[in-house]
């Protein structure tokens, strides 16, 4: 990347025996939104606080917008904005006074600092509320005005920890297409963590999948959703009258080139094989007469390829110790006494 | 693609900065901070509630010295009389006076102005909101430490110079510059002594995740201080020290004076002492005094120099105790991690 706004080199953190994070090498570029996923603690949050200078890294180096996070955080802080996961305001302030603050400590001209306060709220939906105390705000209204407070110092990064978390769905829907319209209107490169996945599909340029403090992987989900596919696609139709399917058909099937398996469902069949052959399977059920009513050929959405990476994960695991599989064996036995 | 209306504001702010009075220097986020804390405090309950406590007790020992005052007047100093000193220390023993009734409530004062400064902020998720904002981690701390600082001081002093008028008023006696500078000299050791214990809470409540723990292991310390603390020391003499009435009269001298710098490691003890020989010139030393010492003393009071000199080594040992709290407080926060 030509200039990559945040770039992690060898990033690694570890609290007593355990590595949160674990030798982690990330760029990112100017304008890209990119979501960092991840089930809980695999590291994501430790990683965003290295990213500010919140907390120092065991080894490796951060680099935000060409400054070193570690060793000049409030530089950096200039430049990004964050908002935190469980954030909290100043609950006997009224949200507005709450943002003047935070603008005022980013310098703003004093003469200024109402009206963009004012217009920030405007920005995010909350000019009807923003003489109400921020203790009696609502989750989703928390989680507006700390975009308005990232906004409102006009950074170059957004970085967002689990911004989606709490929001009723509607909300999720406008509060990231606002995000993303941000970004792409002033440039701004957004790094947003999650683990509600395909919320994070709509808006992600590119995602990385964060296990135990490692990234497993790091592309668009396009390319991802390919490489986790890879050599094979499945493929499923529905009949009308699947009761006419016999073995005999089973067995063509499975006689033609690059079909490794078939399998019968419930009103119709599944079959794996290579890519590209899902016209000629409909071909030979046309020529057999039978009547189709749908067929679907199998993309990997964020979701499955989430899956696949962590369950690799976990059989890895398990092959190396099987420490989980003891609970449930004397539980099992309790059962059957 | 930036809004028209945007692109034509700049230009239009810009047209108004070459006029001289908008231009303006953005204030340093460390006042915007103390501004925004000292504003917090006036606000709020407990600032409220102590200071009406401060108030009351002020009010009723200034009842009982005005009450009292006219018997003990010009008795023992007949050169030099001075009231206002006098209406700060006459006591009729139904309460104690007012410089001994701010050793216990200074302390109080000043935990509960800080006990929960650092981890209340972190327990709401105001901290890690504030810190992700271009503002040096040491001026929060410092912040924190410094506005209840302001507050308190400007309650003292309205206290010290309502005390004064009033009295001005009520009795038509000039104040005399020396029981001004005396008086001063009091304010501002009792805003040091809340000082300490502000820094002390601060510390606990940077260690502490629970405010509610720094609060009651600031409340142990202070209990320990005031009341076992003596207790403990009069156990160790008991056990260690040799029976006085064997000894030698300057062996006594020697024990008494490790005694009371024993008792003297306790903060309200310092400021007890330091007190009481700023606001009672005629004292002349805190410890006990041979007749040799004595011999060829003059019997008047001491100037407030003097006076000063005596003190010393309390108000060292008060900003000492202050800024050794301080600079751990600093040492632990600067460089931990801040979740919320």
């Amino acid at each position: 990347m030509e200039n990559p706004v945040i770039e992690l080199i060898g990033l690694t953190k570890v609290y007593g025996s355990l590595k949160a994070v674990n030798n982690l090498n990330l760029t990112i570029g100017k304008g890209e939104i990119y979501g960092l996923l991840g089930p809980n603690g695999a590291g994501k949050t430790t990683t965003i606080l290295m990213m500010l200078g919140l907390t120092e890294p065991t080894a490796g180096s951060v680099t935000v917008c060409g400054v070193n996070a570690t060793s000049n955080p409030v530089a950096v802080k200039r430049k990004v904005g964050y908002m935190p996961d469980n954030m909290g305001f100043y609950d006997g302030m009224n949200a507005l006074d709450n943002l003047i603050y935070i603008a005022r400590l980013n310098g703003l001209q004093e003469t200024q600092v109402r009206d963009r306060a004012v217009e920030m709220m405007k920005m995010v939906g909350l000019e009807n509320a923003m003489h109400k105390k921020a203790g009696t705000y609502s989750r989703g209204m928390k989680q507006r005005l700390g975009l308005a407070e990232v906004l409102i110092k006009q950074p170059e990064v957004i970085i967002l920890d689990e911004p989606t978390n709490g929001i009723d769905p509607s909300g999720v829907k406008e509060f990231l297409a606002l995000i993303r319209q941000l970004s792409r209107q002033q440039n701004i490169t957004v790094l947003l963590s999650s683990h509600h996945l395909n919320q994070v599909q709509q808006v992600c340029d590119r995602v990385g999948i964060f296990v135990e403090g490692k990234l497993l992987a790091n592309d668009h989900i396009s390319r991802l959703s390919h490489q986790v596919s890879g050599e094979s696609q499945l493929v499923n139709f529905s009949f009308a009258d699947h009761s006419r399917l016999t073995d005999a058909h089973r067995q063509e099937l499975l006689n033609t080139e690059g079909v490794s398996s078939v399998e019968f469902t419930n009103n119709g069949i599944e079959i794996t094989g290579t890519p590209g052959l899902t016209p000629s399977f409909v071909r030979f059920f046309v020529a057999h007469d039978f009547d189709i009513i749908n067929v679907q050929q199998k993309e990997y959405g964020l979701e499955e390829i989430y899956q696949r990476y962590f369950e690799i994960n976990v059989t890895e695991k398990e092959t190396n110790g099987k420490s989980g599989n003891i609970f449930q064996r004397s539980f099992f036995k309790k059962n059957q006494n | 693609m930036e809004n028209p209306a945007i692109y034509f504001k700049g230009l239009f702010l810009r047209k108004i900065k070459i006029n001289p009075i908008a231009v303006e220097r953005p204030a340093s986020p460390f006042g915007i901070m103390v501004r925004k804390e000292i504003a917090d405090q006036v606000r709020s309950w407990r600032f409220i509630v102590l200071l009406a406590l401060i108030v009351l007790t002020f009010i009723a020992s200034m009842y009982v010295s005005l009450a009292n005052i006219k018997p003990g007047a010009g008795v023992n100093e007949p050169e030099r009389f001075l009231l206002y000193l006098k209406i700060l220390t006459t006591t009729d023993g139904s309460l104690p006076s007012f410089h001994i009734f701010m050793s216990f409530l200074g302390a109080i004062l000043g935990i509960g102005l800080g006990f929960d400064a650092v981890n209340a902020e972190q327990q709401n998720g105001t901290l890690i909101r504030l810190l992700a904002q271009p503002i040096y981690r040491d001026n929060f701390l410092l912040a924190k430490f410094i506005s209840p600082l302001i507050v308190i001081t400007t309650l003292f002093l309205s206290l010290a110079l309502l005390m004064i008028g009033g009295g001005l008023l009520i009795t038509g006696v000039m104040i005399e510059w020396v029981e001004l500078l005396r008086i001063l000299a009091f304010t501002l050791l009792t805003v040091l002594y809340v000082g300490f214990w502000l820094s002390l809470s601060i510390l606990l409540s940077v260690k502490f995740k629970q405010a509610t723990t720094s609060a009651l292991t600031a409340i142990g310390i202070w209990l320990f201080f005031t009341i076992f603390y003596k207790i403990v020391v009069n156990m160790i003499v008991k056990a260690f020290l040799p029976d006085p009435a064997f000894l030698l009269q300057e062996d006594i001298l020697y024990y008494n004076n490790l005694i009371l710098d024993l008792l003297r490691i306790s903060p309200g003890q310092l400021y007890t002492d330091a007190t009481t020989v700023l606001l009672m010139p005629a004292v002349r030393s805190l410890g006990a005094l041979t007749v040799e010492q004595m011999a060829g003393a003059i019997p008047t009071p001491l100037s407030f120099r003097e006076s000063i000199m005596i003190v010393w080594p309390q108000l060292t040992g008060l900003i000492a105790a202050t800024t050794v709290c301080f600079a751990l407080a600093y040492y632990w926060f600067m460089r931990r991690e801040i979740r919320s």
